[in-house]
């Protein structure tokens, strides 16, 4: 469906409501002349939405919508939905666009009954209400969380979103875990803390200490307003830079130890075999990143085309990105849209000149540290062929054949 | 001309509360405050034991109770069978709902299974009984959990068919797989790994 088509097919379908809800609205005004006109707005006129300015639109409401024309989705599975960054402008995801990822659904929680129990190796053990939890010294930080499953391939008519839609970024509202950590005292003796959520998995992880005194936070908002539901309402654990799963949501306990729980989530999943042992523990994202203009399936035209996408590291700043439009051969730099910060998607463009010809456009990042994002065939190489699907983050390329059209380019390589 | 009088009352009555000293400073920077700010209250001992359900791999948390493989088999037909599939074994071209809980045990074989990929059998007590069975999470007994666990330990022969399980042995146990798990040695820098 074409971009016209599409509009004239959802112009048929813009409700009576909306339209009446303008009619009322000049109504209400004082301006006999509008109201007269209004009145007069005939079956045609409903019709009629080719010219904007010959009939009042609908006044102010409560709660903004998104146009009748922008129908971005999430790509829900029986256990996830996926963020369509070819559809996002920027780093920031719209809560309602951020993925989802849960292993027992998502709780319905009273925020005026839900309390975070601090126990285990502290001082004092204490319950905080979310009215106490909002009392203490807010923070605020944007970063990207990122589930370590994050990858998927197999065909070329694939998407950002069919991908690697499992990464979002929000700017995060809450209090420090280090404040808390504080406020309750924690024995010197403790190395771990268990975070445990109030949904039906009552999923558990173990995470170090160091991460709470580092930058680990208990938030409650996200992007300006209260979390949503799917995101752990009313309270999640947020720590940048680290696999999703440990970002514990519907938080409703911690558990200082001197050593891990090796919960479910944290031995038989989140671990991956590397040559002849499996590796567990794996907390940081490495760097990755991916172009998502243009991408499949979308069509380009010779001539000027803006490069855009995203990259991150969860070890801090991206420190470069650079994008290759010859299938590899040659990388230039990319923009980095300022500001440019830690643990967070990094929006990247790049203004290429297509003289039309079939090639492939690439993009990759290094970090802060150094690290420049790898190849799949040097992550097969680092950790043997049998890899499995987490903590990949290969370069992504894709296909610019003559007539424009843009494919996804699948790698083949040995799984199971 | 009118407006000027008001601002300049109010810079005056506020230059004085808001002139940032060193105390503020280290509000700010909750991180080097160790004061408390008095928010929250003290958990009581009944309110922690409701929650404190996680157990650990040296056996710290696992209840009283027993159980054995002979009650588990009958568990296991009446609660989990419906999504784990019979045996709990994997059947090629039918796809169940949860996932092959019995299979090949020598360590590296496929599927991933409690017999050749848990590293810890206390993990498995922890999960059946938080989380298990799937639409009625939490309630099993903790007699139920150790049955269980017993039955799936036997079917992946980690245990003879004739053991009680309970908090002594259960934490005893060395799974197959534990010498395969390596904790991830990746730190940036140029280096794949």
């Amino acid at each position: 469906m074409n971009r016209k088509n599409n509009r004239k097919g959802v112009t048929g379908k813009i409700s009576r409501r909306t339209l009446l809800g303008g009619i009322i609205a000049a109504a209400v005004l004082p301006v006999n002349k509008l109201f007269a006109g209004a009145l007069q707005a005939d079956e045609k006129l409903l019709h009629d939405l080719d010219d904007p300015t010959k009939l009042p639109g609908p006044g102010p409401s409560p709660l903004g919508k998104r146009s009748v024309f922008e129908q971005p989705v999430r790509k829900p599975s029986d256990i996830s939905s996926r963020t369509p960054l070819q559809d996002l402008h920027s780093a920031i995801t719209p809560a309602d666009l951020h993925f989802e990822r849960h292993h027992a659904g998502v709780p319905a929680i009273d925020p005026a009954k839900h309390e975070l129990l601090i126990h285990g190796l502290v001082e004092r053990p204490m319950k905080f209400s979310l009215a106490d939890l909002k009392r203490f010294p807010a923070v605020t930080r944007t970063c990207f969380i990122e589930c370590a499953g994050n990858f998927r391939t197999g065909k070329e008519e694939m998407t950002p979103q069919d991908i690697l839609g499992l990464t979002s970024q929000s700017e995060w509202t809450g209090v420090m875990l280090s404040t808390l950590f504080n406020e309750v005292g924690i024995d010197v003796k403790a190395k771990w803390f268990l975070a445990e959520g109030s949904d039906a998995a009552v999923m558990t992880r173990t995470i170090p200490l160091a991460k709470a005194w580092d930058d680990a936070m208990i938030v409650y908002a996200q992007n300006g307003e209260a979390i949503r539901p799917e995101q752990g309402y009313p309270i999640r654990l947020l720590l940048p830079g680290f696999e999703g799963n440990m970002n514990i949501k519907w938080l409703r306990r911690i558990e200082l130890s001197e050593e891990p729980y090796m919960t479910r989530e944290e031995t038989s999943k989140y671990t991956y075999p590397v040559k002849d042992k499996i590796r567990m523990f794996s907390f940081e994202m490495d760097a990755r990143s991916i172009i998502t203009h243009p991408v499949y399936p979308e069509k380009v035209s010779k001539g000027f085309i803006e490069i855009r996408g995203i990259g991150w590291s969860g070890r801090g700043k991206v420190q470069k990105v650079e994008v290759s439009t010859d299938g590899g051969k040659n990388w230039q730099l990319a923009n980095l849209q300022e500001p440019v910060l830690s643990k967070a998607h990094t929006y990247f463009r790049y203004l290429w000149e297509w003289d039309g010809n079939e090639t492939e456009i690439l993009s990759r990042v290094t970090d802060e540290t150094g690290y420049l994002q790898p190849t799949l065939k040097q992550l097969v190489e680092a950790r043997g062929p049998n890899i499995g699907g987490y903590h990949m983050n290969p370069i992504t390329a894709w296909k610019v054949k003559n007539d424009g059209s843009v494919w996804f380019k699948p790698e083949n390589y040995t799984n199971k | 001309m009118a407006l000027a009088f008001p601002i300049s009352l109010l810079l005056c009555s506020l230059g004085g509360r808001f002139e940032p000293s060193q105390a503020q400073g280290d509000l700010q920077d909750t991180s080097k405050r160790f004061r408390k700010f008095g928010f929250g209250r003290t958990a009581t001992a009944k309110e922690i034991t409701a929650w404190d359900i996680d157990i650990r791999p040296d056996g710290k948390g696992l209840p009283a109770g027993q159980g054995d493989v002979k009650k588990g088999r009958l568990l296991y037909a009446a609660k989990c069978a419906v999504c784990h599939g019979v045996n709990g074994t994997e059947t090629p071209g039918v796809k169940l709902p949860g996932t092959a809980l019995v299979g090949d045990t020598s360590a590296k074989a496929r599927p991933k299974t409690i017999g050749n990929y848990w590293p810890y059998a206390t993990t498995l007590f922890d999960y059946i009984r938080r989380s298990m069975p799937y639409n009625l999470p939490g309630s099993l007994s903790d007699n139920e959990v150790y049955s269980l666990s017993a039955y799936l330990l036997n079917a992946n022969k980690i245990i003879k068919a004739d053991v009680i399980l309970n908090a002594q042995n259960l934490a005893q146990i060395v799974m197959p797989a534990k010498k395969l798990f390596v904790m991830d040695d990746r730190k940036g820098g140029p280096e794949i790994k």
